[in-house]
């Protein structure tokens, strides 16, 4: 407690502290350095724009000097007015100078530590944490960032706010005394391996990546005043060249199966997915930018098998983890990157710790009615577009949008193929969607309630889209057009007790009012008769 | 459900199509020679307004159900497309009412019961406010005698 509270936090942290700190910690100096170096990148290429277009005027100088300036006094002000502690019971980080805020996160909520350096925070040794919760009712005030600290005093964090399960009072005394942090044995689940690096062509990612680069060049070339994207196309329509548009085509394939595998390496080089002596599941990887999300284990909902249509043609898949507290930014819930099929069930396996993992288990199919459906959603808008084509653009349009229709049909066939259900005893298992197909296993304990939706349509074929509702990841697992009476005793059976008081035979109701559902619709009935207990 | 509901719903249907219909009608009596889509797509607005105002809130009502018992609350809701939503009791996280302008002219609330789960709350909509409140209650005091939320 003597301790000035403007020591920075960790210069050479001391290992052993196990002890709840108290004191105030600014984040590190060096993030003075850092902040301008990650932040900075972003501004300067409209700086350099602004310094090298025209002629040199004065303003442009004074101009590009004062963003520097505002840069550098932004990063000085945001260093100078960030402080966290944490305390027995919770981290507290106060921030921001105009509207001061003051953030609180009760330690016994924190759900999962996320350990982020970019290029900028490991030349200088540092690493942002982020410290997320169970909480996800407001986006964006989930959990709290210190951006950033030395990489010692993030791990020394991560062990620190991951670690119960003992109570803190009666615990922490022994503890000090026993370990100073006992070498972290830790036990190794997967590791990257580079035979999957065939899978990075099938991801696709390299052509999303030159989506990206292209959007941010076309944005800088417009602050320059061109417009190549424009003149490309007008060219082409002038020149219209089968052949050209096809070499394009063909570049543009090469271009992105090549650029892939390099992205893979960056994003996954030193994948290692461990289970800690904490209780915590922990994904590290990168290779410039390099990550570490550890996931608190009892709180793993389940996991979603992720299974892009083409990284599905070679028998491979990515593994994401259904859990709370993780941000959306860049795929913090990935446990697995694009590897082979086997890999992702054992992987999820290991990680649910259960004897054989729940989304091979066989699914039972959805009515043929489901086909209909299907194929009928993913067809009509083409046909609606082609038909809005052919009466208002020029006649070489249409045949466009007409000629992806049976793609279209085929993706809704591959559709239905995809959806199923399944339940064992402890997980519900639900298979959604071609171009990404997701088998989720759903923990029965986590499903906090029920959406069950049907459509006009769906009522007319006697299907319904069951929504079980959950804390964890996307918030709501879907059983897309199961039968009515295969989907109640689905909910039924899988949280049971919930939907019971709600459902009347269906024998009975058929008889009683020719319903067609099997669930009770007399009850409530505008005066609520069962509301009132005492 | 408060039989005012067909009223609420059937003000909030005409004033949603109120708000299409009468910039339309002034472009349309304001510009000279208008176009003829104009017309069609004026007269297509009022029909389907006319019709959706007098049909909608009806079928809503006769659709909509709510219900509570000590574990669970329980809504159907929709008229084409419908909608049931439960939660257990124990999962409940907030319990809020609000009342709109509308609302508040016919003396009703609306109870929403949020869970930990982002996927949208049960919301019981066209209570008399009285009643709404007794709700709360209710729900609070069951629900502050079961413990966890399940995140």
């Amino acid at each position: 407690m003597s301790t000035p509270a403007e020591v920075p936090a960790g210069l050479p942290a001391a290992p052993e502290i196990t002890e709840p700190l108290q004191e105030w910690h600014r984040l590190h100096v060096r993030m003075l350095v850092v902040r301008p170096l990650n932040e900075g990148v972003a501004m300067l290429v409209p700086i350099l724009v602004l310094l090298f277009t025209g002629n040199g005027e004065k303003w442009r100088l004074i101009a590009s000097g004062v963003t520097v300036a505002a840069i550098l006094a932004f990063s000085y002000l945001i260093w100078r007015t960030t402080k966290y502690r944490i305390t027995d019971d919770q981290v507290e980080l106060h921030t921001g100078l105009l509207t001061r805020k003051q953030l609180a996160v009760p330690r016994d909520r924190i759900r999962t530590v996320d350990l982020t350096s970019k290029p900028g925070h490991r030349i200088f040794g540092l690493s942002a944490v982020r410290i997320g919760t169970g909480q996800q009712d407001v986006p964006g005030t989930d959990g709290l960032t210190l951006d950033a600290v030395t990489q010692q005093e993030a791990e020394r964090l991560r062990v620190l706010l991951l670690r119960k399960g003992v109570a803190p009072g009666v615990a922490s005394p022994e503890e000090a005394g026993a370990e100073p942090v006992a070498l972290p044995e830790s036990e190794v689940i997967s590791r990257l391996d580079l035979k999957w690096l065939k899978f990075a062509p099938l991801s696709l990612s390299g052509l999303v990546a030159i989506g990206a680069v292209f959007g941010v060049l076309s944005n800088y070339a417009d602050d320059l005043g061109l417009h190549p994207v424009q003149d490309l196309w007008e060219w082409l329509f002038e020149h219209p060249s089968l052949t050209l548009f096809a070499g394009f085509l063909v570049a543009l394939v090469v271009v992105g199966l090549v650029l892939s595998i390099p992205l893979y390496v960056l994003q996954f080089w030193n994948y290692r997915l461990t289970r800690e002596p904490d209780g915590t599941l922990r994904v590290q990887r990168g290779l410039l930018t390099t990550r570490s999300v550890s996931v608190e284990e009892q709180r793993l909902r389940g996991v979603d098998i992720q299974e892009p249509l083409l990284v599905r043609a070679g028998k491979g898949a990515k593994l994401a983890a259904v859990t709370t507290g993780l941000g959306s930014k860049g795929e913090s819930n990935l446990l697995l990157p694009p590897a082979p099929l086997s890999v992702a069930h054992q992987v999820s396996r290991d990680v649910l710790k259960v004897g054989s993992d729940p989304t091979t288990l066989r699914l039972r199919k959805h009515p043929i009615a489901a086909l209909r459906r299907s194929v009928f959603r993913h067809v009509v808008p083409w046909a609606v577009i082609a038909a809005g084509l052919a009466i208002w653009a020029p006649s070489w349009a249409w045949p466009i949008p007409a000629a992806v229709i049976p793609f279209a049909a085929l993706i809704g066939w591959d559709n239905y193929r995809s959806l199923g259900n399944a339940l064992d005893e402890r997980y519900l298992v639900t298979r959604n969607n071609s171009l990404v197909r997701s088998t989720v296993a759903l923990q029965r304990t986590g499903i906090i309630g029920w959406r069950i939706r049907r459509s006009f349509f769906q009522r007319r074929s006697g299907l319904m889209t069951i929504g079980a509702t959950t804390a964890a990841g996307a918030g709501i697992y879907h059983v897309t057009d199961v039968g009515e009476s295969d989907g109640l005793a689905l909910a039924d059976e899988a949280v049971p007790e919930l939907l019971r008081p709600f459902l009347v035979d269906k024998s009975a109701a058929d008889e009683s009012a020719g319903d067609e559902s099997a669930v009770d619709e007399s009850a409530g009935d505008g005066q609520a008769d069962r509301n009132v207990w005492r | 459900m408060s039989p005012k509901s067909v009223l609420l719903w059937t003000m909030q249907a005409a004033v949603f199509w109120l708000v299409l219909f009468v910039p339309q009608l002034v472009v349309f009596l304001l510009v000279d020679e208008p176009p003829a889509w104009e017309l069609w797509v004026l007269v297509a607005t009022a029909v389907v307004g006319v019709v959706h105002t007098a049909v909608e809130p009806s079928w809503r009502y006769r659709v909509h159900r709510w219900e509570t018992t000590p574990d669970a609350v329980y809504t159907l809701s929709g008229w084409l497309n419908q909608e049931w939503r439960v939660a257990p009791v124990s999962r409940i996280q907030t319990i809020d009412t609000k009342r709109g302008p509308f609302q508040q002219l016919l003396g009703l609330s609306t109870v929403t019961v949020t869970t930990a789960s982002a996927a949208g709350p049960v919301e019981i909509e066209g209570l008399e406010h009285e009643l709404a409140q007794r709700l709360v209650v209710e729900l609070t005091n069951t629900t502050q005698a079961t413990p966890g939320d399940a995140t």
